[in-house]
């Protein structure tokens, strides 16, 4: 195996159980899973089948009832939680469905933020390019209520890339937006996924988006069944 | 980049963003209020004590009944002390025919040392200050010497061997209101005159005084050496032990400034508790998003700690400054009314504001601010995740702790801050409490079925009402903490400064007439009913030695104190009664039964000589000794200028000694024939005119409660931002949940009314809840702190809950117009 198909992602024995009243309730069992360096995956399944579930405990945003993930050669669950925060801002970017950008921030400083909590002297510079590739070097100083819903995609998209992650988690990130903006924001993610060589891993409904990924997981009552 | 530049930039956003105004807003009013308070109040009070000691006409006065040795008098000299003298003594005053006994004061030209006399040119006419006592050969005369000698200014009267020209009228001596019962009618001539007198003989009953004024180190130094070196029938005065009416009126002004600066740190403290909470709820989801790329907790922790103790320090420097130039400002108007110039104020109060601002901020904003640190990450996805928490007391408690010790430190006074702080953390308590408890209630889902069905708005108001019980038990409380502010500085202040005025009423008494026997008690009291005084109280006084208490002989040697000794030296005023006198108030005990062997007597003497119920006291009245138990402690109001007895005794106990009777009673201007008719009729008796001291009092009084009332408008600008941070506390779930019914088809009519519905009921709880509380505060207030009757006021009851429901009526319109006026879908967006 060559350095770029080296395992960046893998995931032994996941498994998440939820205390629902005075039963458990069973959102993952037995995953097990991985992601070589540069592939794009994407994990489909039906509502509630435990997507957004397992990619929160892929990114280390969420903790397993059972199993251990790896990521880019670390146990995520030996560390605490302050630990797995410095390897997210070290190597891991994410886009949400629901954008998270802060609304009190422009859309230059919702790109800044990831780089100045790494403490990079350089954040406006590189964020100011990052937007212009996203096509929204005109609008650095609106905030997002300013923009449209692709737009602020394109902002969340900026962010998460300026970073250069070695891995993109992404959450239905066109899930809150139109076919035409959704189809543009795809594009961009594929576009910049290839030209920073990150690695992918989304949750999504939207079929096109899922067909353009070179591997698809399929989900269904909280197993992989493909 | 650092923490530090990081932080900063945080700031310099959230600034932009508007997130932080309401809180710097909240912090600069806090500080500035504080500070001015505390600057003014300093100032004030330090100019009070030392206007007060103008009615003493020095710091320091030493009383002798022979000469001061020359030496003492050189050692005030020495110490750099300003020193003046005098000397009194009764003579008789003659022109012509008509003659008088006057009570001379020979004064050496300085005199007074502290505040001014006054004069005037003829009686009655408009007085001015004299910038020095009488010169040589010259005498000022009080108006009843002016009349009884129908000696007008010109002229010539005779004292003694020598003849001297009235050059003036009497109208104003500061130290007139101590011992008034033995003065005669004023008459003051130059010392140096009085040798030709030849009135100053051994033998003759004189005082001699010396007066000392300078720094109080130098003063307070001075009397502490001079105690030691005291002879008999020598004694120190100052303002302590001179003039209780006067340091009565001046404690009472300190708590009133005390407490509004209390007030006003509190309210900013909740106002600043709302606003962070307010912060929290919005950067939950940055922070959120922020830990996802990498930010640790204690990363977040110093981000938004930094943040806030940089706008801490910058709002508290901008507060103090606001607070240093506002005292100016209140001094400058205020600077007619206060007439004597304020001492430079001190940087004391300016640490005090600062400090107490950083305490508040940080105190109420890091409890919430620590709930950041926690957002899980997980929140990005998962929004129900790390949501915020109301806090709870425990949380505030350390800030709460802190700020409460501050606050006594900046008070003075333990009693009022352990009030005021305790009184508010209970009411927040309570209010929440009963807030919950009734918000449920109205709510109680069986109510909402049986209105509900009338109408969709009332459905959903009271809905709302039920499923927000939480969080509107906490609005509805701080806005009833608000109001109750707001309330307890419109009318329950106002209240309390009508009944403080009736303490030392304009119409209070201004003549003293003593010396009344038994078998003139008819004639007299019809005499003054015929002159349209009304009904006049006489209380019979006898003269009584204290000799023994609880058996054990008394002498004034057993007493370190020079006014205990004072007290035990002379004769006491007995009285006898069989009801307790209606402006006094028994605290101790109970009062006696009219044939009980038993005492009545004033709570400070009895501090003072170290009297408790039960002590038996024995005394002797003409040779003949009467022993009784004290049953009961009354509290005086020395500033109502009413007749007062240290000792009452049931009327079987004192009956049967010798008595003389005595009256206080109002003699309006323009009836001052009637001092003559009086004396005239009943050469016997003595009227005294206290009439200056009360005016003393009441311009006292009245001069604080001027500033007092400036000084409230920082209290009440603190009362209306915790009503507005209380109001925009729960504004943005309120829009999106408008939002969402709007979605899905509801009316303009049933958003608004379901929203009006559900701030009516808020609205007349917080009003209601807020009477009471600032109902309870004004009594609590009145009895416990300013030992004032404050009767219940009918308007509050009717403005309270109507200022309630107009002020959520009118946040209900406003809300509902922002939501109605923007698309959901834009509100929504922006709240997701």
């Amino acid at each position: 195996m060559n350095n770029s198909e080296k395992t960046i992602l893998s995931a032994r024995g996941i498994g998440k159980t939820v205390k629902s009243g005075t039963s458990d309730l069973v959102i993952l069992r037995e995953i097990d899973f991985s992601v070589t360096t540069g592939e794009a995956v994407a994990i489909v399944g039906a509502s509630g089948s435990g997507k957004s579930t397992l990619l929160a405990i892929l990114a280390g945003l969420d903790t397993p009832s059972a199993g251990t993930v790896e990521l880019d050669g670390t146990d995520l669950f030996a560390m605490d939680e302050d630990a797995r925060a410095e390897l997210r801002g070290r190597s891991v970017g994410f886009v949400f469905q629901s954008f998270q950008l802060l609304p009190s921030l422009t859309a230059l400083e919702n790109v800044m933020l990831p780089l100045e909590l790494a403490g990079r002297d350089d954040a406006e510079e590189a964020s100011r390019d990052v937007l212009a590739k996203v096509g929204l070097a005109e609008r650095l100083t609106h905030y997002p209520k300013h923009l449209s819903g692709g737009e602020q995609q394109r902002v969340a998209l900026a962010r998460a890339f300026s970073m250069r992650p070695k891995l993109l988690f992404a959450d239905e990130p066109t899930g809150s937006l139109d076919s035409d903006s959704g189809a543009g924001v795809i594009d961009l993610l594929f576009g910049l996924n290839r030209s920073y060589g990150t690695t992918l891993v989304l949750v999504t409904h939207d079929e096109p988006l899922a067909r353009r990924c070179g591997r698809l997981v399929q989900l269904a009552a909280g197993r992989i069944a493909t | 980049m650092n923490h530090v530049t990081q932080s900063w930039r945080m700031l310099a956003r959230d600034w932009r963003a508007g997130e932080l105004r309401v809180l710097a807003a909240a912090l600069v009013v806090a500080v500035a209020s504080v500070t001015s308070v505390a600057f003014f109040a300093e100032r004030v009070s330090r100019a009070l004590v030392r206007d007060a000691h103008q009615l003493l006409g020095a710091d320091l006065v030493l009383t002798s009944d022979h000469p001061w040795r020359k030496e003492i008098a050189e050692e005030i000299a020495r110490r750099g002390l300003e020193r003046a003298q005098a000397t009194t003594f009764i003579s008789m005053s003659t022109n012509g025919e008509n003659a008088q006994l006057a009570g001379v004061k020979a004064v050496s030209e300085n005199y007074p040392l502290r505040g001014r006399l006054r004069t005037a040119p003829e009686p009655n006419a408009q007085d001015a200050p004299a910038l020095t006592g009488p010169s040589r050969g010259t005498v000022w005369i009080e108006e009843r010497l002016v009349i009884a000698l129908k000696a007008p200014v010109g002229t010539r009267i005779k004292l003694g061997n020598a003849t001297f020209e009235v050059a003036a009228v009497l109208t104003l001596e500061p130290e007139r209101g101590a011992n008034f019962f033995n003065i005669a009618p004023r008459l003051f001539m130059n010392i140096a005159d009085v040798p030709s007198t030849g009135l100053v003989q051994t033998g003759s009953r004189v005082w001699y005084y010396l007066y000392a004024a300078g720094s109080r180190e130098k003063t307070s130094l001075l009397e502490k050496d001079l105690k030691n070196q005291l002879e008999r029938g020598q004694r120190l005065e100052n303002l302590e032990s001179g003039r209780p009416e006067v340091r009565a009126a001046i404690e009472r002004a300190q708590r009133f400034l005390g407490l509004t600066a209390l007030l006003a740190a509190i309210l900013a403290g909740v106002a600043i508790a709302l606003g962070t909470r307010r912060f929290v709820e919005r950067h939950l989801d940055g922070c959120a998003v922020m830990r996802c790329f990498g930010a640790t907790q204690g990363r977040l922790l110093k981000l938004f700690g930094f943040e806030f103790l940089t706008l801490g320090v910058l709002s508290c420097l901008i507060g103090t400054l606001l607070g240093f130039a506002a005292q100016f400002f209140i001094a400058q108007i205020l600077g007619g009314l206060l007439r004597a110039d304020l001492p430079a104020p001190t940087i004391l109060p300016a640490v005090q504001g600062f400090l107490v601002g950083l305490v508040l901020l940080l105190g109420f904003s890091l409890p919430p601010l620590v709930q950041l640190k926690n957002v899980p990450a997980v929140r990005v996805i998962r929004r129900e995740a790390g949501a915020a928490k109301g806090s709870t007391l425990a949380v505030y408690g350390a800030g709460l702790g802190t700020l409460a010790a501050l606050l006594v430190w900046q008070a003075g006074d333990f009693r009022m801050g352990a009030y005021v702080v305790g009184g508010f953390g209970a009411a927040v308590a309570l209010f929440a409490f009963i807030s919950w408890i009734l918000l449920k209630l109205i709510a109680s889902s069986s109510l909402s079925r049986r209105v509900g069905v009338a109408s969709v708005a009332l459905r959903y108001g009271l809905a709302n009402l039920r499923r927000h019980a939480k969080g509107n038990a906490i609005q509805v409380a701080s806005l009833a903490l608000g109001l109750t502010a707001v309330l307890l500085l419109t009318f329950t202040r106002n209240d309390l400064v009508d009944a403080w005025r009736r303490s030392a009423p304009a119409d209070a008494p201004n003549r003293f007439l003593l010396g009344v026997q038994p078998d003139q008690l008819g004639e007299v009291k019809a005499f003054l009913a015929k002159q349209g005084l009304g009904a006049i109280e006489l209380d019979p006084m006898v003269r009584g030695r204290l000799t023994a208490v609880n058996g054990k002989p008394v002498s004034e040697r057993d007493f370190s104190e020079e006014r205990a000794r004072r007290l035990v030296e002379r004769e006491f005023n007995l009285s006898f009664a069989e009801k307790a006198p209606a402006h006094n108030l028994v605290v101790q005990g109970r009062w006696f039964a009219p044939q009980d062997q038993a005492l009545s007597v004033e709570e400070g003497i009895a501090q003072r000589l170290g009297w408790k119920l039960g002590d038996e006291l024995e005394f002797t009245v003409g040779g003949e000794r009467f022993r009784a138990r004290i049953t009961s402690m009354r509290r005086l109001k020395w500033d109502s200028m009413k007749v007062n007895f240290f000792v009452i005794a049931p009327p079987a106990l004192l009956q049967r000694f010798p008595a003389s009777y005595i009256s206080a009673f109002r003699l309006e201007p323009g009836r001052e024939a009637l001092v003559n008719d009086l004396t005239e009729r009943f050469p016997n008796l003595t009227l005294v005119d206290v009439g200056a001291a009360v005016r003393q009092a009441q311009s006292v009084i009245d001069q604080v409660i001027t500033v007092v009332q400036v000084v409230f408008l920082f209290v009440l600008g603190a009362g209306l931002l915790v009503l507005y941070s209380a109001l925009v506390a729960t504004e943005d779930e309120r829009r999106r949940e408008a939002a969402v019914m709007r979605v899905y088809g509801a009316s303009r009519r049933q958003v608004t009314g379901s929203q009006r519905v559900e701030f009516l009921a808020m609205g007349l709880l917080a009003g209601v809840l807020a009477t009471a509380g600032a109902a309870l505060i004004g009594q609590l207030l009145a009895r416990r702190v300013f030992e004032l009757d404050l009767p219940p006021s009918p308007e509050l009851w009717v403005a309270g809950p109507l200022a309630g429901v107009l002020l959520l009526s009118l946040n209900a319109w406003l809300s509902a117009r922002k939501v109605l006026s923007a698309s959901p879908a834009l509100t929504l967006r922006d709240s997701v």
